[in-house]
Parts: structure tokens; sequence; C-alpha cells
């Protein structure tokens, strides 16, 4: 799934032997650790309910004298008279060695080193999914699966391609969200009616090339390889395919990059095949008309 | 949180860190109303964030006794991530306020009622 783990969870203790931070650096606390990846939870007398679960850091003005806490998971840090910079590299080192998911570098991915993974990956609104498994169909990228009782799941998260919403338009119901899309109903937002008939968005894109936009690619990679070996020449089935793919990314909001990335005609055939026997198989289990 | 009773709404607060769908200014008001409140509250950098781990956190704010209060974006959006991490909101005792619509006001009212009893019960 997500590559790195999950990151220690940062629980501000202000109750019974810690002074209380002020307002403003209260907020400033939060706003820098939330910005650097770290959930964080204030915790007044008893700290317990926010220790579920990974390891804890917990933070206070404990004025030299800081609890003792039970567990290999906690550690304490007292942060009396400390700014919200030097309080954060306190909880960067008790993190110590492991890595972790980084907002910073997912909004500005410049440093590929960096540890970063924007989430991006569909979310289904129960309220509108009827199963019909189109997405699962589309997908060729292993995204969705299906859960124990037949119905549709978002399975792998991280296998989305960042800031490709193309499964949107294929759900009928519109039943698919990106939360981090600009646009509704994309993002979440309300369905309108119109949205509902968006359904024509769907033949639409078929329209556009005469079918199933899978195997629209992979006939027109098919043609631009016949051309290029009767012509020998990989410029021209090079720029076929980039005026396929253009269209696609036009038609479909699917960025450039993801379908520069896709694989070989023969995977793309390969992989949709597959997904399609697996929506097939989920809509038989379902007792659903293939 | 133990400090305000078991039918306090718990208050969970989104960040968006991961990108800027929600305005800056927004998120950053409604940070600092929660923190100037004082009462227990809980922030994540990024519900997606969670919601693709399947933090098993989700889970337990889900279950929350006295309901949940979150400050996010789209109710829509919300619920469905809780769904895909196997934490179904609720039906009843979920509040959601959208930071991505409303002004800082606003979601600040909104977790108003429930702040109001925290902190009385502090
Ligand atoms: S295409 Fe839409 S309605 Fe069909 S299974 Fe996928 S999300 Fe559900
Ligand atoms: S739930 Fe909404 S506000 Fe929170 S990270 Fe996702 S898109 Fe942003």
């Amino acid at each position: 799934m997500i590559a790195t783990p999950l990151p220690p969870r940062v629980v501000l203790y202000e109750g019974r032997g810690a002074v209380p931070l002020a307002p403003a650096d209260r907020g400033r606390l939060f706003a820098a650790l939330l910005d650097r990846g770290y959930a964080v939870t204030l915790a007044g007398a008893n700290a317990a309910d926010a220790t579920v679960g990974g390891t804890i850091v917990v933070i206070g003005c404990f004025g030299g004298s800081p609890p003792e806490v039970a567990g290999a998971d906690v550690s304490v840090c007292d942060i009396s008279g400390r700014s919200a910079d030097d309080v954060v590299e306190s909880v960067e080192a008790a993190r110590g060695e492991r890595r972790m998911n980084r907002p910073e570098a997912a909004r500005a991915p410049t440093d590929r080193a960096t540890d970063t993974w924007k989430p991006w990956f569909p979310v289904i609104d129960p309220a509108r999914c009827t199963n019909c498994m189109q997405c699962l169909s589309f997908c060729l990228f292993d995204v969705y699966g299906v859960s124990p009782d037949n119905t549709l799941r978002v399975e792998n998260p991280a296998n989305c391609k960042v800031n490709c919403p193309a499964c949107s338009r294929v759900c009928p119901d519109v039943a698919i969200m990106f939360p981090k899309y600009h646009a509704g109903p994309i993002d979440g937002g309300p369905v309108s009616e119109a949205d509902v008939s968006r359904e024509k968005m769907k033949v639409d894109i078929s329209a556009l090339l005469g079918g199933d936009i899978y195997a629209k690619l992979r006939e027109r990679s098919a043609d631009a390889k016949a051309r290029f070996s009767r012509e020998r020449s990989a410029d021209q089935a090079l720029a076929e395919r980039r005026r396929c793919l253009t269209k696609l990314a036009e038609a479909a909001a699917i960025p450039r990059e993801v379908l520069d990335a896709l694989p070989s005609p023969e995977e793309i055939r390969r992989r949709a095949d597959e997904a399609a026997a697996r929506a097939a198989a989920a809509r038989a289990a379902a007792g659903k008309p293939a | 949180m133990s400090d305000s009773s078991d039918a306090s709404p718990r208050i969970l607060y989104c960040r968006c860190a991961y990108a800027q769908v929600v305005p800056a200014d927004v998120k950053d008001a409604v940070l600092a109303g929660l923190a100037a409140a004082g009462t227990s509250f809980e922030a994540v950098p990024d519900l997606c964030e969670m919601a693709a781990r399947r933090d098993p956190h989700l889970a337990e704010l889900a279950r929350a006794a006295g309901g949940l209060t979150i400050a996010a974006c789209w109710p829509r959006a919300v619920r469905g991530l809780f769904a895909l991490a196997d934490a179904p909101l609720p039906e009843q005792g979920v509040t959601i306020l959208n930071m991505r619509t409303d002004a800082a006001d606003t979601v600040l009212a909104g977790l108003g009622a429930p702040l109001g009893k925290a902190v009385s019960e502090r």
C-alpha cells in the first residue's frame, strides 16, 4: 500500500501537571506539526483516549518535571519555553530513522529523493454506487477490487495515477469522487441532474474514438505499428500514438504524463482483459447480468 | 477525550496538507479558533492520506460514543473516505463542516456547540 509507515502521533498534554500554552502559541505549534505530516491531539486531564495505536510523542510544558509514562511506544518531551520550530525538531528526532510521507514534498515535488505521495485516489460514494463494476473494468492499474460481499472496493489507492480523474468519467451513477480534484461533483460536491446525464460524457468519449477507449488505443497503436513496419518510420508511429493520446487527454481530463506512461499495447490488452474478467466474475457472483 | 463527558462530540480537524483544495485562510482561522478555545480536539494532516492507509484511528473516531464533529471538506467525500477505510460513519451523531465552501466563522460556529460543551466541562 503506502510505502512509508505511519509517523508518530503527537499529543499536546495540558492536563494536571502541565502549564497550558498561550492560544496563539498552541495554534502555531499545531500548524507547524500538521504541515510536516504529524497528527496532533490536544489532550486535557487524561490523554488516554488520544493514545490509541501507533507511536506517541507526548509534549507539554512540564516545567522540567515531565511525567513518567509507561509503554515502549510512548516518549515524553518537555517543551517549556521552546518555539514551535524547536518542538517540531524534537518530534522529528523522536521519529528517528523511520521514513514518513511529507506534505510539503507532495505539494511541490521537486525533490524526488524525499518521500512523498500525494493522496490521490478514487473515493466511492456508497449511497450512489450500484456495483456495476464498470470502473473495475476500466482501470488498468488494479486500483479497484471486490469485497468478500461482492461489492466494489478501492483496493489499492496508492496505485492510482496522481491527478488523473479518468475513471470518474466512466461511472454512470456519478459515484466516483476525487476529493482533491478542483471542481464538482468529482471533488465530492453535490450531484445535479445535469451531472447524472453526464453518462453522455461516457458515450461521448466512446463516440470520440468510435468505441471503448482502450480498445481504440490498442487499435491505433496496432495501426501505427503496421505503418511503422510498412514505412519503417518510428517517428510517424510515435506521432500517431501522440495524436490519439492527445484526443483522450482532452476528452477525459487525463494528464498527459499518465497517458505517456501507459504500458505497451500488448500489456494494455492483457490488463484490460484481466480487469474485465474480474468485473464479470464479481457481477456473476452478485447475480447481476454480465 | 475523557476530560469531557462521554456525551460530548469529539472534534476532528483536517488540515488538507497534501493539496490546496481548502483555502488556506479558512483552515488557518479554524485551527486558530480551535486552538484558542483550548478544549480537547484532534487534528490530522490529511484525512485522505489516513483513509488510504486504512488507519485504524478512523474506526475509533467513527465509533465515538458522544458523536463526532468534523471540519474538513464536502460531507459526501468525507463519508466516502471513512467508508473506504472500513470505518463507515454512522448516519446519526456526525456533523461534517465544509471548510472548502464555508467561511471560517461559519465553520467555527458549527464547532461552537461541541466546543462550548467541552469547554464548560473542562
Ligand atoms: S462505475 Fe460507478 S456505480 Fe459502477 S461500480 Fe464503479 S463506482 Fe459503482
Ligand atoms: S478530506 Fe477533504 S479536506 Fe481532508 S485531506 Fe481530503 S480533500 Fe482535503
